[in-house]
């Protein structure tokens, strides 16, 4: 696609995401007898489906949501944060794309309900690096070694390596395998992945 | 998915009585904690509570590791990660850090408690799928995997009814190192003990019936006993892939030596079997005896003489002989140094 066609597309897909995102939170007010971090969740909308107000503090901003109670953390953060970085493959813990960072540790975020993450701080890909700032040494390294094809693993696998590296797991290869085998990446770019979080701890002790 | 309702309970009598008041509900309710196994099987629809009961913030509780002079106490909300890195099991426990650390991913780990992990479900693949007949599942509807696709299957504590094997790796440290539950009963409130080993049920004629807690019981703590055979240990688990794989064939070994001579024996094993699974007629074998490789295949000959296999999983009778073979000649080298 050349640059003068991307020009006359009025809306791009993530623009649609966001602003969906937008609407769909708006839609449903936030009671204040349902709100509260303990209380039981039993407000319902007008189709009689249960609702949950549940405050997340995403990349150290807060957002009260008003989500069904089935709605699992990421797409939470996808469908109502509208943060669309953190990605879902899939959606039964076997992957990692979906990995974020709480309370500092890697975690799945299919494997939980957002009401479970209420409370907790909540780092995506997102809140690595403000747009125009340095991107983190993670990123860069992932850029220098060609860690990735397609793409759609990455974030994930860059939240998990940047969680491997502070855990003290990236002293070897071995180790850095052992210690990201819960992220798969279909394109197989394995060894260029290795090679990026080995430079990054360098750079990350730094 | 059903609906449900969602409660985070505060402390353990809040905890029960919303699962007490869940009781009656179509679906009844359940505790979670990590939820790495329940919310899988709730989007697949395997599992379905009406009421879910979050108690993680009973981790003030329940969420220390302490080593006492004769014995360590875990708390059931412990994160697997947690005792993974805890430097007192890492140096003096090495078959309870082994079992951890092969055990999911770091992501699993690190939201997993101790206590759901060996309560984890099997994961059979007709148990997975809703649209299977499978006596767990749905009771008195049938067994998919008999004369199905059992390459996973277990072959030792099975029934004509279920097949299934169980998932954990912890599970098996557990059991062959004669570990005690501590829980408190939903009703009354009461503390109880009773030993891992009584925790899990055998398939049998009910393999919907997978545990011997009451309803509303929630597991405490995990007490291991500080007993001279923990410092050499060892866990080995052969899998598909090297790592974030579920064992086709584990071994759970700890060894009290005298020089070259058993002084005790504890063998666990792992991927063959329906529930976690100590060997104690093998144990019993080489109470006594030198550790040489003739000592070790006669064990494990002795550990899989009950074993009933299918055509496709016949290969872990073999498969699991040589695991434990390998388990036990390599936890007797271990040099201990304390």
């Amino acid at each position: 696609m050349s640059s003068g066609d991307a020009d006359t597309v009025a809306v791009t897909r993530r623009d649609f995401l966001r602003s969906a995102a937008a609407s769909s939170a708006a839609a449903w007010p936030v009671s204040a007898a349902s709100t509260g971090t303990s209380g039981p969740v039993r407000a319902s909308d007008p189709a009689g489906n249960l609702r949950a107000t549940v405050a997340l503090r995403i990349n150290e901003q807060d957002h009260v949501l008003s989500v069904d109670p089935r709605t699992t953390l990421l797409d939470a953060i996808r469908d109502h944060a509208g943060l669309t970085g953190t990605k879902k493959g899939c959606g039964h813990g076997q992957c990692g794309a979906c990995t974020v960072h709480m309370d500092g540790l890697r975690v799945l975020s299919c494997l939980m309900f957002a009401t479970m993450a209420e409370g907790r701080q909540i780092t995506t890909i997102e809140g690595l690096c403000h747009p125009g700032e340095t991107v983190h040494p993670m990123q860069q390294s992932f850029i220098d070694c060609d860690a990735f094809q397609c793409g759609y693993c990455t974030p994930g696998q860059i939240m998990s390596a940047i969680a491997c590296v502070r855990e003290g797991h990236a002293s070897s290869d071995e180790q850095i395998r052992e210690y990201m085998s819960g992220n798969l990446c279909r394109c197989a770019a394995y060894p260029n992945i290795v090679a990026a979080i080995r430079q990054a701890a360098r750079d990350m002790e730094r | 998915m059903d609906r449900f309702e969602f409660h985070r309970a505060k402390d353990p009598a809040d905890a029960f009585r919303w699962s007490e008041a869940s009781r009656e509900r179509t679906g009844g309710g359940s505790y979670i904690a990590g939820g790495t196994n329940l919310v899988d099987y709730m989007t697949l629809d395997v599992m379905r509570p009406s009421v879910l009961i979050d108690i993680n913030d009973l981790r003030h509780a329940y969420g220390r590791i302490e080593r006492m002079s004769d014995r360590l106490r875990l708390g059931a909300l412990v994160r697997m990660s947690e005792a993974e890195d805890d430097p007192v099991i890492h140096r003096d426990c090495p078959v309870l850090h082994q079992s951890l650390a092969q055990a999911a991913s770091r992501q699993i780990r690190n939201v997993a408690s101790l206590g759901g992990n060996v309560l984890q479900r099997t994961r059979c693949e007709y148990f997975r799928e809703t649209s299977w007949p499978c006596n767990k599942r749905n009771p008195g509807s049938g067994c998919a995997a008999l004369g199905g696709v059992c390459r996973q299957h277990a072959v030792l504590g099975t029934s004509e009814h279920c097949i299934a094997a169980y998932a954990g790796d912890f599970g098996q440290a557990l059991i062959a190192l004669d570990a005690t539950l501590e829980t408190l009963d939903g009703s009354s409130g009461r503390r109880r003990r009773m030993p891992f080993a009584d925790l899990h049920r055998l398939p049998g004629d009910s393999p919907h019936l997978e545990t011997t807690l009451h309803p509303g019981e929630l597991i405490t703590f995990i007490e291991v006993p500080m007993a001279p055979w923990l410092y050499r240990s060892r866990y080995i688990k052969i899998r598909d892939r090297q790592s974030y794989q579920f064992a086709l064939a584990s071994a759970a070994v700890a060894l009290d030596m005298d020089g070259e001579t058993v002084r005790e024996a504890r063998i666990a094993l792992g991927g063959v079997t329906t529930v976690p699974w100590r060997a104690r007629e093998a144990e019993a074998y080489l109470r006594g005896k030198a550790l040489d490789e003739a000592a070790a295949a006669e064990a494990a000959r002795i550990a899989f003489s009950t074993a009933r296999a299918q055509p496709q999983n016949a290969f872990k009778v073999i498969l699991g002989q040589r695991t434990l073979i390998r388990a036990l000649r390599e936890t007797a080298q271990i040099e201990i140094g304390r």
